[in-house]
């Protein structure tokens, strides 16, 4: 009783001993701690760049950057090695351009349907299936594009080969449908609700609002999507490994076998060659190939979202 | 008092409403509003926060309507329309009621663009040139964008945007234009800008306006409705309704209720 009353001054200046000196210590320990991790993500990102790079110095130490860029065929696993990197991205190309050609338009106008049309209850059941369809392994979608799509569409394309760009970028294109509609609908739904009031309010239809309106407003953001989605599709190895085969094949054929870059370091990764030789170091050279890539693809897109993102106040 | 404000005006009225009551869902927000609004004239609405001045405004273009949940009983006539009938399409409404926001909100469109915007989607055929022009006069902003018709809406400063804004409104040649707390984002040199274009909208446009300003409403505003709010009995929110309405310096000079007495000489709100 007396001891928690207000006056007995004595009794509470001995019940309050903050231990600064400890806490103080505590405090620098976990910064130490958290720093540390940090200066490990970082080193792993430095120590991958520069693994990257030297490799690919010792592999144009063999391999003229002219050959790289110029010759016509890429068999760096045979006894006539050429190097003609263009191979590998023309699959690249097209796998990543089909599945952009699936993705961009569906995930679009899912994300409209979501964030404009959708009831409260549709979006309630929708949003989940899109995660789980971002959920589903790429090895699942690889093996569906290679026994079920290949086979449908190989009853109306009869040229259509076992392995083929087509199917492969079709299914890749679904897989990264989730992405480009949950970014766009982020992108959609952050548009004010001040400009849609506006807009109907001289009398435009939803329709008219959506286009005229909202997509302009939230055009940086999809467009920071959809070059989200290309990095993503232009790195995906799974599905066009095993649906889009390992052939290097030179040119735009979607109906035959074809090998990306990414499909062709996993070929060697797995395989026999020995590290040593000069095939090995090849996919070095292919990795840097796609870093470069996708590192200028998020720079225009960083670019692209400074300078047309709208600042609303 | 209606009576008394009719033989004091001999001009028409645009909108009559009877028995206005809004819903929220099931939350009752304004009960019992009778008003006439007349035309050509400047109607302003007052009152404290939460009262329901904006459920109103917003009710005779229909904008409600965009708010899940919302619904109105009682009726409204826009001239001899029944502005809530099936027959009665919001998106024509809206075209002839138009409407300027508390915050300006320019499309993130050039400045032409955000004139012409509401001509196109209205299917306007005459010169647009000529109706950008003549807009953004009618707003008084012509000479400060003329020479960047093409930047961005939003480069404008905020007084501007909102004159932008009621160019934009004023393209579709609406008869009515409804301003909910048209300044009160604007620091007072672009506010006076805005009284003295209300002024002249006048002459061809019937302007119904919220405000928060006192001064406000006895610069600019012909009739004043001054709006209050009570505790309700069975619901814990306030509702709104309309105390009275009467010529402006009636409400500010001889007011008949104690409660806009109090109101308008500051003693609470
Ligand atoms: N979109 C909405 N959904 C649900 N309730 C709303 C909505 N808008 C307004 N209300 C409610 O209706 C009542 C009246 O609000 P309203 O915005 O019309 O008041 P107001 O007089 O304009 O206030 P203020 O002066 O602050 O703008 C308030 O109780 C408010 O909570
Ligand atoms: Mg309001």
């Amino acid at each position: 009783m007396t001891a928690n009353s207000p006056n007995s001054g004595e009794d509470r200046s001995s019940l309050w001993k903050p231990n600064r000196q400890a806490s103080r210590r505590v405090e620098m320990l976990v910064k130490l701690i958290f720093g540390a991790f940090a200066l490990v993500s970082v080193a792993t990102t430095a120590g991958i760049v520069l693994t990257l790079i030297f490799e690919t110095i010792e592999f144009f130490g063999e391999v003229s950057l002219l050959q790289f860029l110029f010759d016509p065929q890429w068999t760096p696993l045979f006894s006539n090695q050429q190097f003609g990197i263009h191979v590998l991205i023309s699959a690249t190309i097209m796998t990543t351009g089909i599945a952009i050609l699936v993705a961009l338009p569906l995930g679009l106008m899912a994300a409209i349907y979501l964030s404009e049309y959708a009831s409260l209850n549709t979006r309630r059941f929708l949003k989940p299936a899109l995660e789980i369809l971002a959920g589903i392994p790429s090895v699942v979608f690889g093996y569906f594009a290679l026994l079920t799509v290949t086979p449908v569409l190989q009853t109306f394309i009869p040229g259509l080969q076992g392995f083929n760009a087509l199917s492969a970028g079709l299914v890749l294109g679904i897989s990264i449908l989730p992405l480009v509609a949950s970014l766009s609908e982020d992108a959609i739904y952050a548009v004010p609700r001040s400009l849609r009031d506006g807009s109907y309010a001289l009398g435009a239809t939803k329709r008219e609002t959506i286009i005229s309106v909202i997509l302009p407003a939230a055009l940086s953001g999809i467009v920071a999507s959809l070059i989200l989605a290309i990095s993503r599709a232009i790195g995906e190895t799974m599905i066009v490994t095993l649906a889009a085969g390992q052939n290097p094949t030179p040119g735009f054929n979607p109906f035959v076998p074809v090998a990306t870059m990414t499909a062709f370091i996993v070929q060697v990764s797995l395989g026999d060659t020995p590290a040593t030789s000069l095939a090995y170091k090849t996919i070095f050279a292919v990795g840097m190939t796609l870093f470069l890539i996708t590192l200028t693809l998020n720079l225009i897109s960083f670019w692209f979202v400074r300078k047309f993102q709208e600042k609303y106040e | 008092m209606v009576s008394e404000m009719q033989s004091s005006m001999t001009t028409d009225t645009v909108f009559t409403v009877r028995n206005l009551s809004v819903y929220y869902g099931s939350l009752l927000a304004v009960r019992g509003v009778n008003l006439d609004i007349p035309k050509n004239q400047i109607t302003a609405f007052i009152g404290p926060s939460g009262c329901g001045k904006s459920t109103v405004l917003r009710c005779f273009n229909r904008t409600n309507d965009l708010i899940p949940g919302a619904r109105i009983e009682g009726k409204i006539e826009y001239h001899d329309q029944d502005l809530y009938s099936k027959k009665t399409d919001p998106i024509d409404i809206r075209r002839r009621i138009g409407m300027v926001f508390q915050k300006p909100n320019p499309f993130p469109k050039s400045i032409y663009n955000n004139v012409a915007y509401g001509a196109r989607i209205n299917g306007y055929q005459g010169n647009m040139d000529e109706l950008v022009e003549r807009s953004l006069k009618g707003a008084a902003l012509w000479d400060e964008v003329k020479d960047k018709l093409k930047e961005s809406g939003l480069s404008l400063s905020g007084g501007q945007q909102q004159r932008l804004c009621i160019a934009r409104a004023i393209a579709v040649q609406p008869e009515v234009i409804l301003m909910d707390e048209p300044c009160s984002a604007l620091d007072p040199i672009s506010t006076l800008k805005i009284e003295e274009l209300m002024n002249d909208l006048k002459q061809n446009y019937t302007i119904v306006i919220v405000t928060h300003n006192m001064q406000q409403a006895t610069r600019v505003s012909d009739i004043t409705a001054f709006f209050n709010a009570e505790e309700s009995l069975e619901s814990s929110n306030k509702i709104g309704f309309l105390v009275e309405y009467d010529l402006t310096q009636n409400i500010f000079h001889n007011p008949q209720n104690k409660d806009t007495k109090n109101y308008v000489s500051g003693r609470f709100g």
